[in-house]
């Protein structure tokens, strides 16, 4: 309550107060630029955290769910060891459904190399079967070796072997981003702190005077306070609306149809850059206040 | 109201005093003169905590100044209004701002007729909106003892409040601080300014100390 009235004090408006520290233009405009351009950067990394995170989910989601197996034999012999894969996975817990690709989606799959129109009747092209597994999932290497007992074509890929890097990739890029936006609270606190130092030295008679007709510290440190985070405020608002524009603006790649086209906010999302210039107001808020109570505490 | 036990002050370059005894009885009006360097200022500092005496003890309004966290220091100064000998003024911001300075600190609102009184009696309605650094030297003493008063401190240390003035704006500056002392206000004086002492001896019964070779004195018989 008594920590909560100071922070009251701290911010609320006196007008006289201002007027008896005269306006620092530089560090004023040190100080909007800064948080406006820390602000600028922080609303991409918040939507790289958010697309990668985004990404990493919805792959992570995918393989855990599929899987396919693929058998290559003897032209004779194809159909029946597809029958004995089927009727093996029908019987191993954890695989929700079976099913063997037609030949009309196996040409698909081969269309972007091969071209429509491929004979795919009369090539050794081995047989898909997908797997879509429940919930718990299945034990891949007890499968293996029921499969290289009864289907010795069958090749079992489940698909982590080549996917789980790029999960573990996006995920490494969501945290990159969070670092980033940590880095770049930390610069704007030393940024604002060496700003609000300057104002302060600029100011040292000023505040000389106000100790000796009796100000207390916190009455001065409050209208260097109240400056620093109204700058910072406003600077790390205009920088959001800026990158928040810039994101909206990046080009829709739907053909890509991967990293790029993610890289945004969705939905609800959307309001998360609100937080930055809150953020940037509260660093602000805080750096100068302890730059301000340090200065005077260390003159007489 | 302002009492100095055995005080002493030191700084790098030695000793500047020691041993010094003081009390300020309500009510009473002081001169401290001396040369200048032998620490008039220094002992003014002491009394107002900008200064903490290097040994012996410093009581203001019956606490020691050694104990007061800076919260009190400053608490301490509303009640004690200060002449400075540099009159530490905000050059930025007008006379009557300046004046009214030690309200505004205090988050005390300063009503405009008490401060058209004030300016008026130091003479100052006119100067009201200038800045402090465009007042004769007479003009800015007068604006920072109005600053020193406005508070209705109880006690007045004024540092060679007279310095750099003529003698006619002497004798307003010192009849000001006179009345200030009938008005029931403690009042102390540094300055090295014989005639000025002289000239107050028909008007009030003062005490005259002399700081010399580090020590304090009772400059013969009282005024
Ligand atoms: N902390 C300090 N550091 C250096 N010199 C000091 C310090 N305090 C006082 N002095 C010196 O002590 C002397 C006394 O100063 P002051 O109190 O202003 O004397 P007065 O007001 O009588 O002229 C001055 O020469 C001043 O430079
Ligand atoms: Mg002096």
């Amino acid at each position: 309550m008594q920590r909560l009235r100071r922070l009251f004090d701290l911010l609320a408006g006196d007008p006289q107060a201002e007027r008896a520290v005269p306006p620092t233009g530089f560090t004023a405009r040190l100080t909007v630029l800064t948080a406006g351009a820390m602000a600028f950067l922080a609303v991409f990394a918040m939507a790289l955290s958010l697309a990668t995170g985004r990404l990493a989910d919805r792959w992570a989601a995918e393989l855990a769910q599929t899987s396919t197996l693929r058998i290559s034999a003897p032209q004779g012999q194809l159909d029946a060891q597809t029958e004995a894969a089927l009727r093996v996975l029908q019987t191993t817990p954890g695989v929700a459904e079976a099913r063997a690709l037609s030949a009309d989606e196996q040409r698909a799959l081969l269309a972007p190399w091969f071209g429509p129109d491929l004979p795919i009747e009369s090539l050794p092209v081995p047989q898909l079967i997908e797997i879509i597994e429940d919930a718990d999932g299945y034990d891949p290497a007890g499968l293996r070796a029921r499969l290289q007992a009864e289907v010795p074509g069958a090749v079992l890929d489940d698909h982590t072997r080549w996917r789980e890097p790029l999960i573990e990739a996006a995920g490494r890029l969501r945290l990159l981003g969070l670092v980033s936006m940590g880095l770049i609270a930390v610069a704007t606190a030393a940024m604002i702190t060496l700003a609000a130092n300057a104002a302060l030295a600029a100011n040292a008679q000023v505040i000389r005077v106000m100790r000796l007709v009796g100000a207390k510290d916190i009455y001065i440190a409050r209208a260097f306070v109240r400056r620093f985070t109204l700058r910072a405020l406003i600077g790390a608002a205009l920088g959001t609306l800026a990158g928040t524009l810039a994101v909206m603006l990046l080009p829709r790649t739907d053909a890509a149809g991967g990293f790029l086209t993610g890289l945004g906010f969705q939905g609800l999302h959307w309001l998360w850059p609100l937080v930055i210039p809150i953020l940037a107001a509260l660093v602000a808020f805080v750096a100068t206040r302890q730059a301000a109570l340090k200065t005077l505490r260390e003159q007489s | 109201m302002i009492e100095l036990d055995n005080v002493a002050y030191s700084y790098g370059g030695g000793e500047l005093f020691s041993g010094l005894d003081l009390s300020l009885a309500p009510g009473s009006f002081h001169f401290l003169t001396g040369p200048s360097g032998t620490g008039k200022t220094t002992l003014l500092k002491l009394c107002y905590g900008e200064l903490i005496a290097t040994a012996g003890q410093v009581r203001l309004f019956g606490e020691d100044a050694r104990a007061l966290d800076r919260d009190a220091v400053a608490l301490t100064r509303r009640r004690i209004g200060v002449v400075h000998q540099d009159c530490q003024f905000l050059d930025h911001l007008p006379v009557a701002e300046n004046i009214a300075l030690p309200l505004t600190v205090a988050g005390l609102p300063a009503m405009p007729d008490d401060l058209r009184d004030l300016l008026g009696w130091v003479g100052l309605t006119r100067q009201a909106a200038q800045r402090p650094p465009e007042l004769s030297g007479g003009e800015r003493q007068r604006a920072a003892l109005a600053r020193a008063v406005i508070m209705s401190p109880e006690v007045i240390l004024a540092d060679e409040p007279t310095g750099n003035v003529d003698p006619e704006m002497s004798q307003r500056l010192l009849a000001l601080l006179v009345e200030l002392n009938k008005m029931g206000k403690t009042v102390l004086i540094a300055t090295h300014d014989m005639s000025l002492i002289r000239a107050a001896k028909p008007h009030v019964s003062a005490r005259v100390l002399r700081l010399a070779d580090r020590k304090l004195h009772l400059a013969g018989a009282d005024l």
